[in-house]
């Protein structure tokens, strides 16, 4: 049972996840959808810590929050004029994307309600994953430890910061 | 009351159809991206529920997350390098208006 503190927490990040993002694919300018995206990440990482992974929370905020939405910023700021506004979308467009939305939603959330029973699965009591743990797991050699795949992320950041001086630098 | 597994599931669906709606409709190469990283999200919160709500001794949902998000960042640094590679020969990145191979 959980706290009534927590359960209204729960209500504003689940409502301000929904609302940004549908805002963030609505807005007609660019840097407002950028803005809304960021606080839907930030919702996703309330959401983390509400699960007690802090760590991954932290992740959250300082890969996505603090480095891939300022990528997008400048970005944007680059490649339009600030205050432009896109296009208005031709009704084509939007009824396909609508159609396309509403289908996985409702195929979705039909499989997730009616053939999923673990969906209900109340939420068992854990000890949050601490430093150590984790540590211990992201360098080891072991059953479920993670340093090939550590070293793989390493040599793809690599090759992902060549290929992008190689792509935009100016010839 | 309490806070079961689809609670979170959910807002997590709706999120990941409005990267759907997003990508379908949106012109603008960037703001296509933006639509990608809603998708993205969406399916690390699923991973992180499933992790938490029916395995929570082991930690390889949060693990895989913890991936997704690295190579999350490293696709978006090459997508706007090359976007704005783009811009720079075409002068747009409207998607609707790129149907030259080469400029």
């Amino acid at each position: 049972m959980e706290s009534v503190g927590s359960i209204i927490m729960y209500f504003i990040v689940a409502l301000a996840m929904i609302v940004f993002s549908v805002m963030a694919v609505t807005t007609r300018k660019i840097l407002r959808a950028a803005t809304y995206l960021l606080f839907t990440l930030f919702a996703a990482a309330v959401v983390y810590f509400m699960l007690d992974y802090e760590f991954l929370g932290a992740v959250q905020i300082a890969v996505y929050a603090g480095g891939i939405v300022v990528l997008f910023v400048f970005a944007i700021l680059l490649t339009s004029r600030p205050g432009d506004n896109t296009e208005r979308l031709t009704s084509k467009s939007r009824v396909l994307g609508a159609i396309a939305a509403v289908a996985t939603l409702a195929i979705a959330g039909y499989a997730l309600v009616s053939r999923c029973s673990m969906a209900f699965a109340q939420k068992p009591e854990m000890e949050a994953p601490d430093m150590q743990a984790i540590g211990t797991s992201l360098l080891g050699t072991g059953a479920g430890q993670y340093l090939l795949p550590f070293e793989a992320v390493s040599v793809l950041l690599l090759a992902c910061i060549i290929g992008g001086v190689v792509i935009a630098r100016k010839r | 009351m309490e806070i079961t597994a689809i609670y979170y599931l959910v807002p997590a669906l709706i999120m990941f159809c409005c990267g759907v709606y997003g990508f379908i409709t949106r012109k603008n190469m960037i703001a296509m991206l933006i639509s990608l990283e809603l998708m993205l999200n969406a399916v690390d919160i699923n991973f992180v529920v499933f992790n938490r709500f029916l395995f929570p001794e082991q930690m390889e949902g949060m693990f895989f997350t913890l991936f997704a998000i690295a190579i999350a960042a490293a696709e978006t640094a090459l997508a706007i390098a090359i976007i704005i590679n783009i811009f720079r020969a075409a002068k747009n990145i409207d998607v609707r208006s790129l149907n030259e191979m080469k400029f």
